[in-house]
């Protein structure tokens, strides 16, 4: 039962680069067992995909193994011909990767790329390759097989073009599976289906798999194994409980202290070294903003946000056969226009000095939500009142100038698209207070830039730098200084971790809710997932299709859910153990 | 959000979208003529000739009238496939293009087949083998191709080949004085002499043709084989590629079944460009070569200011270019299923 | 809230120190995987890319300087002609021969240049300025705009450009000027579409948002905040364009538009030694038409550099 599948020993990885050989993995030694999981842990960078694209000889040209062993039942990887390694791929051992929909050849039929990879090892023929790709795809679980072989991927959605690829890669029967971070990108609900269906299928056949994330709640659940990488090196091995139980390497404490559980705290996440007393202060952070807002807020007050049953139509474009524009004169008749209701009667209130949630799966409507509420996209219908003045009147083209703007601001996922590429950080967080603030001398400029940078925590040295020259985190809290710098009552947070490191996120959270207290400010936090906003939020709002699905304190939803699609949401969500408070 | 669409309803389409094209095309060649500074009565008239001949003509051609109404006529006379008299020559502009076409297309096809079956193996090559002698030989030739003057490079090989060596034939025509033209079937000399099986007449239009062939397929030649390279490494690098190959297939069908036909759908999108650049350097080509084609014709009628001969021309050339990318893009339907025309 | 102050300094270092972790991380990665999607050798490449655009760069100078210097060092006048020098081949008093006329074609190449980059020059900023223009509010507004400068564009695409160009001379007049207007309509539809995708590809970008929300109008975020990111790659379009001005201004001489004789410019040199060629007397032709190549040599050259320097991985 112990036979070791694959021992790799001592691996070294190096990448000519045009500065130079950087070494991406370094003595790197791990062994896999017949049907076991092994995870591979790492945040971005620390050389886990590199390892596995090494193992299958296919690392780019100017990636060189340096040296080290790899061995596959036997055979020397390392030193095996070309041809044999075309025989190994795919037939002994496979591999899944991220981005399910770039993994497929876009102008290939589904049903003849499966059929591509079983000639290829001789396990059909031309007269049944079809039934056998059929067959497959029937296996992966994808409805009406026989139709979808002659589907092309950009028809299928992202989780059935994974389907797709798990297909391609169990094709031939490997024996070893590695899938590579085989969910980023996916909903959480489709993630569970993809892997229990990858893990289903893998027991099933008694193959091993190597699965490499960056979520340790991922590999808690699905690794029997797992070592933990940092900056190319293997930091700790062992099994999974033990891993979670007693890390012995500071950076997997870190790591697993800095990924949120079921019943963590915000200020659990970071060490307890660099607790700051405003969130040990206010322990447990939703009933203490709850219990902040409903000191705060006076009886009878409006909230601070009203919005009711608020609409957003887009015109979709009629695909349909038609004649070209000159052809067709006139208008074409109002029946055909047909369109999508991304925001579909919403209503919603947040009160003065609250964080309110708002979750959902990709396509539900929260972004349009987000979109609206700061007045960068016009509703279709609805009212939007804040701070007691009607807003949604006013048309997003003009709201520039209104009085309010500078009031509602926003933190943006993606901490890199944010920035304007060619601002310093000091001009990116100067652009609001030039155009909308009222400080008219330079020196005053300055000084409110830099104390705005201290409010973040963004040494002062780094504000004459670009963009680039900045890492995630750094980018996020310029970007939060932006937003924070008019003293704004409403700030929307849109995903603003979701592209950043585990560990980087525990950090930015704790300085939202840091800032949050300081400056009295409101939140709506809007999430995919519903383990960070409870961090963060009193009250939650789960949307689905445009709708509000249901609404509630977030301690509340998150143990009794009313609607099954909110459990299905909380149950998706793959946790790591509970830890034992030391 | 994708309905099944049929090919035929795509191409149907296509064909739909180049009418306002051709619509824009014919009133640009129309509004050079008419509202632009100058008197086109002067130009049709010719530098000959005086004020009241000049009157005469602006009434004869309908100058007088409002300009949509000189444009209604304008429309009609080009539906009858008329597009006025050449003052140089005395004869109907349409039936003398008409006569030239062939010898231009041929050249012009000969010239793109030859810089294609070429460029693009050298493009494929030098992709899949970065840094290497064959990929430096791809760039070097890329970059000196489009550099290179068209009528400078024809004058290069015919110094070369015609007077220093002795080669080729005089760079004087589609045939040698001692040759009579084939039959005229398809007026492709080399067509219509295998037709007529006259193998030395085949043979003579081949050796006229060559340089000037050379000339235009040196020119055209960088911009495919550079385009092929890139999109040739943009496509290997991408993400379909590597799933290939952790399946274990062979490098040869990664590279065919896999990468060229991704590949191919920048590279055709190129090839518009291509075209339009073949056509302008074709001028070029035929008046070094003396090449009896629509260039050399509007090159002569431009001499000599005859405008209606230049206006037929840049509108035929037009419709010709439309009607390559009309093809493109219908082969561009059956390459890549993802394509929903009319974005 | 004093509590909450005094506390700051504590969570600050601790960030610090993430972040300069997580910043070396990121370059690593990133570096890795810029290189990942590349492919070759570096170490060549870095040599020949510096050597590259060091011969790029000289050569650039050189043509600069010889655009304005040139009067004053040509060794005899390019328009004096003399009879008794006619067709002379290349020797120690006349480095390039000399023409039918007995013209020193050194002298005139060298006078040549500060036409031939003047035309050019004029076109492309006239293009640029233009189609930049039109491209970024089209890219930007989209709306009834971009529906009519797409028709126009696509109208002047519509034609093989240097045909196209023929037209417009022969329509506008048989001038100098005309040529600069046609070199100019010709090339303005590839600024306009590269000024379009690039401020269209940033309109939904976050920045642009953010630059909203701070209160910037439509007009202040296309002008100052997504102008001048589209500026690199239109200064890559521009170098690379004018290497084919210059081939479509001499073309257009070649075939007798445009520029008269006796002056000096190198599409009319060629076209006027082309007659010669057959009898031998390659001179004539072929040291206007290696000018030109080099000139637009140097212009390709040069693009293709800066490209490298804009935007590594579009490298071809």
């Amino acid at each position: 039962m112990d036979q070791k599948i694959l021992e790799i020993d001592n691996l070294t990885v190096e990448f000519m680069t045009r500065n130079g050989s950087v070494t991406a993995v370094e003595n790197v030694s791990f062994a896999v067992k017949k049907g076991e999981t092994l995870g591979v842990i790492g945040e971005s960078g620390s050389g886990k995909s590199v390892t596995s694209l090494a193992l299958m000889r296919i690392l780019d040209t100017n990636g060189k193994i340096l040296s080290g062993e790899l061995v596959y039942s036997g055979v020397d990887l390392k030193r095996a011909s070309n041809a044999a390694m075309y025989d190994i791929r795919g037939r002994e051992i496979s591999m899944i990767f991220q981005n399910p929909r770039g993994s497929l050849n876009p102008v290939r039929k589904i049903g003849k790329q499966l059929e591509d990879v079983l000639c290829q090892h001789g396990l059909a023929n031309k007269y049944n390759a079809r039934k056998k790709a059929i067959d497959l795809l029937a296996t992966v679980k994808i409805e009406n097989p026989t139709a979808r072989f002659n589907a092309y991927p950009h028809e299928l959605s992202g989780g059935m073009c994974q389907r797709v690829v798990i297909a391609i890669a169990l094709a031939c029967q490997p024996r070893l599976l590695i899938a590579d971070e085989p969910t980023t990108g996916l909903d959480v609900t489709t993630q569970k289906v993809i892997l229990d269906l990858v893990k289903d299928l893998t027991t099933e056949r008694g193959m091993s798999m190597i699965l490499i994330t960056h979520d340790l709640g991922l590999a808690a659940n699905y690794c029997d194994r797992a070592i933990v990488m940092e900056q190319g090196k293997v930091v700790e091995s062992g099994c999974i409980k033990n891993l979670f139980l007693n890390p012995n390497h500071p950076y997997t404490k870190k790591l697993i202290r800095a990924t949120p559980n079921k019943s963590s705290q915000l200020n659990q996440l970071l060490p307890s070294e660099s607790r700051s007393s405003c969130t040990s202060y206010l322990e447990g952070s939703h009933q203490s903003a709850s219990f902040n807002h409903k000191r705060r807020e006076p009886k009878n007050q409006r909230p601070l946000l009203y919005i009711d049953r608020l609409t957003k139509e887009f015109p979709i474009r009629n695909q349909i056969f038609r004649l070209p524009s000159l052809m067709s004169f006139g208008k074409r008749p109002k029946e055909v226009q047909q369109v999508f209701r991304a925001v579909d009667n919403l209503s919603m209130k947040i009160n003065y000095g609250e964080s309110v949630g708002l979750v959902g799966e990709s396509g539900c409507g929260k972004s349009t939500t987000s979109a609206m509420i700061m007045r960068l996209v016009d509703s279709t219908e609805g009212w939007i009142e804040f701070d007691g003045t009607d807003i949604g009147s006013v048309p997003a083209k003009h709201f520039a100038r209104s009085p309010i703007r500078s009031k509602l601001q926003m933190v943006f996922q993606d901490p890199t698209d944010c920035l304007n590429p060619r601002f310093t950080a000091r001009q990116s967080i100067s652009d609001p207070i030039i155009v909308l603030g009222s400080l008219n001398s330079k020196r005053s400029l300055d000084k409110r830039v830099d104390h705005l940078a201290d409010l973040v925590g963004l040494p002062k040295k780094l504000l004459e730098r670009f963009p680039h020259q900045l890492s995630g985190g750094q980018k996020a809290r310029v970007g939060i200084a932006r937003a924070i710098a008019l003293d704004p009552k409403l700030l929307i947070l849109d995903e603003p971790t979701a592209a950043l490191d585990v560990s980087v996120q525990a950090v930015v959270l704790n300085l939202l809710q840091e800032l949050k207290c300081e400056l009295d400010m409101s939140y709506l936090f809007i999430s995919h997932d519903l383990n960070v906003v409870r961090l963060l939020c009193d009250r939650v709002m789960v949307m689905q299709s445009g709708r509000i699905l249901e609404e509630g304190e977030t301690g509340k939803v998150m143990v009794e859910p009313a609607q099954s699609y909110t459990r299905d949401l909380i149950n998706a969500i793959p946790h790591p153990p509970e830890l034992v408070p030391q | 959000m994708m309905y099944p669409q049929s090919r035929v309803g795509t191409v149907v389409r296509r064909l739909g979208q180049a009418l306002p094209v051709l619509f824009g095309v014919i009133l640009a060649t129309f509004v050079l003529t008419r509202a632009l500074p100058g008197d086109p009565a002067a130009f049709f008239a010719g530098p000959a000739a005086d004020e009241k001949s000049i009157a005469e003509i602006r009434k004869a051609l309908g100058l007088d009238r409002p300009l949509p109404e000189q444009f209604l006529v304008y429309l009609r006379d080009l539906s009858r496939g008329e597009l006025g008299t050449s003052i140089s020559t005395g004869q109907p502009v349409s039936e003398e293009l008409i006569r030239r076409l062939p010898a231009s297309l041929e050249l012009t096809f000969l010239a793109l087949l030859i810089s294609m079956i070429i460029a693009v193996p050298l493009g494929i090559l030098a992709a899949i083998n970065p840094g290497k002698l064959i990929d430096h030989i791809c760039r070097i030739l890329t970059t000196a191709g489009v550099s290179l003057p068209t009528f400078f490079t024809g004058l290069g090989l015919v110094f070369i080949f015609y007077y220093i060596l002795g080669w080729a034939p005089a760079p004087l025509g589609r045939l040698d004085f001692a040759y009579l033209p084939p039959p005229h079937v398809t007026g492709f000399y080399l067509i219509d002499g295998a037709f007529a099986a006259e193998w030395d007449t085949v043979y003579a239009a081949l050796s006229q043709l060559m340089l000037p062939c050379v000339t235009l397929a040196l020119f055209t030649l960088a911009p495919i084989a550079r385009m092929t390279r890139a999109s040739m490494i943009q496509v290997l690098s991408s993400d379909f590629i590597r799933t290939a190959r952790a399946a274990g297939l062979t490098n040869y069908t990664v590279l065919i079944k896999y990468a060229f036909r991704n590949a191919l759908l920048p590279l055709v999108t190129t090839l518009g460009m291509v075209f339009s650049f073949t056509l302008g350097a074709n001028v070029l080509v035929e008046k070094v070569f003396a090449w009896p084609g629509i260039g050399s014709y509007a090159v002569e009628a431009l001499v000599v200011a005859d405008y209606a001969a230049v206006q037929g021309f840049v509108l035929s050339m037009a419709i010709i270019f439309l009607i390559l990318n009309l093809i493109i893009d219908i082969l561009y339907t059956f390459i890549d299923p993802r394509i929903e025309l009319g974005n | 809230m004093t509590v909450i102050i005094n506390s700051k300094p504590a969570i600050k270092e601790v960030v610090a120190d993430l972040e300069s972790r997580s910043a070396s991380e990121t370059t690593g990665s990133s570096r890795i995987a810029h290189s990942i999607r590349k492919q070759g050798s570096y170490i060549w490449y870095i040599l020949s890319s510096n050597s590259v655009s060091l011969i790029a760069f000289t050569l650039f100078i050189l043509l600069v300087l010889l655009a304005i210097l040139g009067p004053l060092i040509v060794p005899y006048n390019p328009l004096a002609t003399s009879a008794v020098d006619a067709l002379k081949s290349p020797s120690w008093s006349h480095w390039f021969g000399t023409d039918q006329l007995g013209r020193d074609v050194l002298s005139r190449v060298i006078i040549a240049t500060r036409l031939d980059l003047l035309i050019s020059v004029t076109a492309v900023a006239i293009s640029f300025v233009f189609g930049s223009l039109i491209g970024a509010v089209a890219g930007y507004f989209g709306g009834w705009f971009d529906k009519v400068s797409g028709r126009f564009i696509d109208t002047i695409m519509a034609f093989p450009l240097f045909v196209l160009a023929m037209g417009i001379v022969a329509a506008l007049g048989n001038t100098v000027e005309n040529i600069v207007y046609a070199t100019a309509i010709i090339n303005l539809p590839f600024y306009a579409r590269v000024a379009r995708a690039e401020v269209n590809i940033r309109r939904d970008a976050g920045f642009v948002h953010a630059a909203k929300l701070s209160g910037n109008s439509d007009f202040r975020v296309l002008a100052f905040h997504i102008y001048p990111n589209t500026l690199p790659p239109m200064m890559v379009q521009a170098s690379l364009n004018m290497g084919w001005a210059i081939l479509n201004a001499a073309g257009l001489s070649f075939i007798g538009l445009g520029v008269r004789p006796p002056t000096a410019e190198w599409g009319i040199m060629v076209a006027e030694g082309a007659n010669f060629i057959v009898s031998g007397e390659w001179w004539l032709a072929f040291f206007p038409g290696i000018a030109l190549m080099l000139a637009v040599f140097t212009f390709n050259l040069l693009g293709d550099c800066l490209r490298d320097i804009v935007d590594p991985r579009q490298r071809t």
